[in-house]
């Protein structure tokens, strides 16, 4: 319990760390990184769909 | 005698240049041969038995790929001594690093998976069982990683890079038409039409080439070496040796498999060895000693990658400069990542050549969002000033990053609608 307690508390300080992006990037490229993440992760969605297809038909 | 003297003084300066390269070799030559991994020589094999020669014309457009991608993460690295998680996490704040990070972590674990899958069936094809296997190459691992000094892991990992090019006398002993090689594999063409499965080969060809971890290993072992920026032509350069010796390879597995298999549909690279014994015991011998090393090399350098970036991001000592107990963490994230990994490979009936080649098409498909990160970090003039990125780098590199999407949708295509481009 106190090990997951103080990753916890470390994944806290990385944020807290982290806070504030060096990088400044505007709402329009924040908006199209999220975009660009969420479309990939629908394509390897459908690729996890395409594997399980083709294992399930033997 | 002027002629003897000129002569004498080229070539110590050529001596004294190869003897400074070797200084300096390391993390571009190293993680490119690690990227024809076991993974990469299945997918070889099966490009070679499946296409025949026809698409070396594609793999050679990997060479100039392959080094600009990671020609970027050697300058990353010199100038501002950071690895790439770390890179990330302080250029675009928590969200983005942790998404990075769990990327990373995904990706890197199930291709370690593949590097068993790959290292067990080579040993297999020579008696010995899978359990075996697993357990005596989670143990010489630790050995090289364990000796403390970044160096002789280094030098260790070079050796195995040498061993890979054991696929070059391996194609020269199957005979190839040189005709047919030039004639059938120089001039750009799409054998068999636009499918699925020529756009999934495609992939899993790129992916092989350049993947995720392969940028974080690169920047991380470039801090570790502690090269600095004056350091970085000599960077360039075993990168752009590292990104010919690995395509050259490639060729090579596709010009065995495309000369002795032609239209046979290979499953795995140890399945290609065991039917390349029956007609040429040697060549099926290299191929599987090959697909051993290769898994080897891959699953030590894609391990270290986790390990490296973990470090990074949680503040542990994350370098192979240090002992296992000034380095706890480091070294058992390194562990925790061999032994589940092997452990899938122990599994009764898994899918294992199935995960192998898909491993590499999902790998590539979260290729170009770390590859935009990489572009956005190279062109923060703060931090990279003279070394940041030409228009000429941006364009090339958001070139390579379109093409990837594009190639990723239209396999997509094919998975949700299967005849549309018949």
């Amino acid at each position: 319990m106190n090990k997951v307690h103080a990753l916890l508390t470390k994944i806290g300080q990385i944020n807290a760390r982290y806070r504030t992006p060096r990088i400044a990037m505007s709402g329009a490229v924040r908006g199209s990184l999220l975009v660009l993440r969420l479309y990939l992760i629908g394509l390897v969605l459908l690729m996890v769909y395409g594997f399980v297809r083709i294992v399930t038909r033997g | 005698m002027n002629f003897f003297a000129r002569l004498y003084y080229w070539s110590r300066k050529a001596w004294k240049a190869v003897a400074l390269y070797l200084v300096i070799a390391g993390p571009g030559l190293v993680v490119m041969v690690a990227d024809n991994d076991a993974g990469g020589i299945t997918t070889y094999a099966a490009t070679g038995a499946k296409y025949g020669y026809h698409l070396i014309w594609f793999l050679l457009l990997l060479v100039p790929v392959a080094y600009y991608v990671q020609e970027m993460t050697v300058r990353l690295g010199a100038v501002t001594k950071r690895g790439h998680a770390e890179a990330i996490f302080d250029g675009f704040g928590a969200f983005w690093g942790w998404f990075s990070l769990l990327d990373l972590l995904i990706v890197d674990w199930l291709t370690l998976v593949t590097e068993f899958v790959g290292m067990t069936a080579a040993l297999a094809i020579f008696g010995m069982p899978p359990w075996v296997t697993v357990i005596a190459v989670i143990a010489l691992m630790m050995i090289i990683v364990l000796n403390g000094r970044y160096w002789t892991f280094e030098k260790l990992a070079l050796l195995f890079c040498a061993l890979n090019l054991v696929y070059i006398p391996g194609a020269f002993l199957v005979h190839p038409s040189m005709q047919a090689v030039l004639h059938e594999g120089l001039i750009p063409n799409f054998a068999g039409g636009f499918n699925g499965q020529l756009f999934f080969f495609l992939m899993a060809n790129i992916g092989t080439t350049i993947a995720p971890w392969m940028l974080f290993f690169q920047q991380s072992a470039v801090v570790d070496k502690g090269m600095q920026e004056k350091d970085i032509p000599w960077g360039r350069f075993d990168t752009f040796l590292g990104s010919v010796v690995t395509v050259v390879v490639a060729i090579f597995i596709v010009i065995v498999t495309g000369t002795v298999l032609p239209g046979i549909d290979i499953d795995s690279a140890a399945q290609a060895s065991q039917q390349l014994m029956t007609t040429n015991r040697w060549v099926g011998t290299l191929l599987a000693i090959g697909l051993f090393d290769a898994g080897l090399l891959g699953a030590i350098c894609i391990s270290l990658a986790s390990s490296w970036a973990f470090g990074e991001i949680f503040g542990w000592a994350h370098s192979l400069n240090t002992k296992i107990r000034e380095a706890p963490w480091f070294y058992a994230t390194y562990l925790a990542m061999l032994a589940t990994a092997g452990a899938i490979v122990l599994i009764p009936k898994a899918p294992l050549v199935l995960i192998t080649l898909f491993v590499q098409v999902v790998a590539v498909t979260l290729l170009p969002a770390a590859l935009v990160f990489l572009i956005l970090l190279l062109n923060d003039e703060a931090t990279m000033g003279d070394r940041r990125n030409t228009p000429v780098q941006n364009l090339i590199g958001g070139g390579i990053v379109v093409s990837i999407i594009v190639l990723s949708t239209l396999y997509g295509i094919t998975v949700l609608f299967p005849g549309y481009f018949q």
